[in-house]
């Protein structure tokens, strides 16, 4: 394999590599019980818990500005090549999905304010929960793609993405023919609509970051490797 | 489509072009050692191309095969073709010094001759008769001179000794001297190595002029060089041609482990 890591003549550019992958990690952790807190937050009616994951977005945000400038001083001071080069762009890549997963974490925690649990039915919670559910194992088995290095993992999350995007539609529908029911569920629909759309787009960002991961591990385009045949995701 | 998008798949397609100097089944030996083990490599023309790889791996002695630099070493025997054109350099029929005359070379440090900057250049075109006038020969240096992006510097001294020039005014001064009998092919032996950033980079801008009218095979130590100025890079290991390639996909994504630990610097 081209990619199998071995030590770096250098040790502290082998550790400065190493302190790039921990840094994901710690802040796809970061991510990961933010969205796991903020939904529920959301579904608990939990306002304390909603205004601590709003808050914790800053430290994500924080942790982003350290990956970049880890990147941007690794590339100036080691001008690194093949392996080395792919796995510091496709970090930069990662935590910036990563970031905008945050801001969707703040989002929805932020949303249960303005929604009446009391008039709110349960079985729409779990729509959202499901949702969520679904999207916290996107999130966690692109994370292990990339620090695995693993492009069979990264694949099976870009397969997954159908069903993120299949859950949401039917949400979608159910939401709808409940608010036509009674209009007065408009108000509350709409926010956990957003909700639901803001949670298939942490989807998305999951599957870009198993496309970072498939590069960083092949070096190819997955998007040009679907094109060509090479790779069949369905 | 955009113009990014056909831009990158303009940039998918394989290039067109044709070889000038190849090498078949390649084997040197230095006595009972044998330094290169049954390499085949094709150098195109127009191109740069560079050969990298750690001391000792062969990639100078590869260099040296492709202008006959090695028969001036006793012990050397080469085997295998090395073609320019189709023709095999090794023939019986061939003039070596012709040879060296199409096949020109700059060496890792500037040895200008101990004469003046004029005669310097002048001195190849002169031995192969290549000019029959003063004149002829003045412009022949002049264009030289100016080629080689040194003419400037140089164009109110050129009686004085070259040697009394910088270190990457020499450099240049060789190229200059390298390309006075208008070589077809170019071998730079690390040209760079004794040079400071800023000769080095002037160095680098003036090769890729050179690749309009020669074809250019450079050895470097410097990754970041190979990566910069090839458009090819060759990677060389033990005396084996482990992979070619693109410049642009042996830095981004070599396909064979060795290469991989040896541009990122791994302990193979």
């Amino acid at each position: 394999m081209a990619n199998a890591p071995s030590e770096h003549i250098v040790r502290s550019y082998e550790d400065e590599l190493t302190e790039l992958t921990r840094a994901i990690s710690e802040m796809g952790g970061m991510v990961e019980v933010a969205i796991s807190n903020a939904t529920q937050a959301l579904i608990g009616v939990d306002h304390e818990l909603a205004s601590k994951t709003a808050k914790a977005d800053k430290a994500v945000d924080d942790m982003q500005r350290y990956i970049d400038e880890k990147a941007v001083s690794m590339i100036a001071r080691r001008q690194p090549m093949a392996g080395d080069l792919r796995h510091i762009v496709s970090a930069i890549h990662v935590a910036n999905d990563l970031e905008r997963i945050g801001d969707i974490a703040k989002n929805l925690a932020r949303r249960t304010k303005h929604i009446d649990s009391q008039r709110v039915s349960k079985q729409l919670y779990n729509g959202v929960r499901h949702m969520s559910d679904l999207c916290l194992s996107q999130i966690k088995r692109s994370l292990d793609s990339f620090t695995l290095r693993d492009s069979a993992i990264a694949l099976d999350v870009c397969r997954q993405d159908d069903e993120v995007d299949a859950l949401y539609i039917s949400l979608f529908r159910e939401f709808l023919t409940y608010m036509m029911e009674d209009p007065r569920n408009i108000t509350d629909c709409t926010h956990l609509l957003f909700c639901a759309k803001n949670l298939e787009r942490a989807g998305d960002h999951a599957t870009n970051i198993a496309e970072a991961a498939y590069y960083l591990e092949t070096g190819e385009n997955l998007y040009y490797d679907i094109e060509s045949g090479k790779v069949q995701l369905n | 489509m955009s113009v990014a998008t056909d831009l990158l798949h303009a940039h998918n397609e394989a290039e067109e072009t044709d070889i000038k100097m190849s090498g078949r089944g390649v084997n040197v030996f230095y006595g009972e050692k044998q330094a290169l083990f049954d390499v085949d490599l094709d150098i195109t023309e127009n191109r740069v191309i560079s050969l990298i790889g750690p001391s000792g791996c062969g990639k100078s002695t590869f260099l040296r095969c492709l202008n006959r630099m090695n028969d001036t070493i006793d012990i050397c025997r080469v085997t295998g073709d090395i073609l320019l054109e189709g023709q095999d350099i090794y023939d019986k029929s061939i003039d070596v010094v012709e040879l060296r005359a199409r096949v020109g070379m700059v060496f890792q440090k500037p040895n200008p001759f101990p004469k003046s900057i004029y005669e310097n250049v002048a001195y190849g075109p002169r031995i192969h008769g290549m000019t029959r006038t003063k004149d002829e020969l003045d412009e022949l240096v002049t264009k030289s001179l100016r080629r080689a992006g040194l003419w400037e510097e140089v164009k109110d001294r050129l009686d004085q000794p070259g040697t009394g020039l910088s270190g990457g005014q020499q450099q240049r001064l060789c190229i200059a001297r390298a390309i006075a009998t208008k070589p077809e092919v170019l071998l730079m032996d690390e040209p760079c190595s004794a040079l400071d950033p800023i000769a080095t980079a002037i160095i680098e801008e003036l090769i890729d002029e050179l690749r309009e009218k020669f074809t250019i095979v450079i050895v470097t130590h410097s990754m970041q060089q190979a990566a910069r100025v090839s458009q090819k890079t060759a990677f060389f290991h033990l005396g084996k041609l482990i992979e070619e390639g693109s410049t642009e996909q042996i830095f981004t994504n070599p396909t064979d482990k060795r290469t991989q630990d040896y541009i990122t610097g791994r302990i193979g």
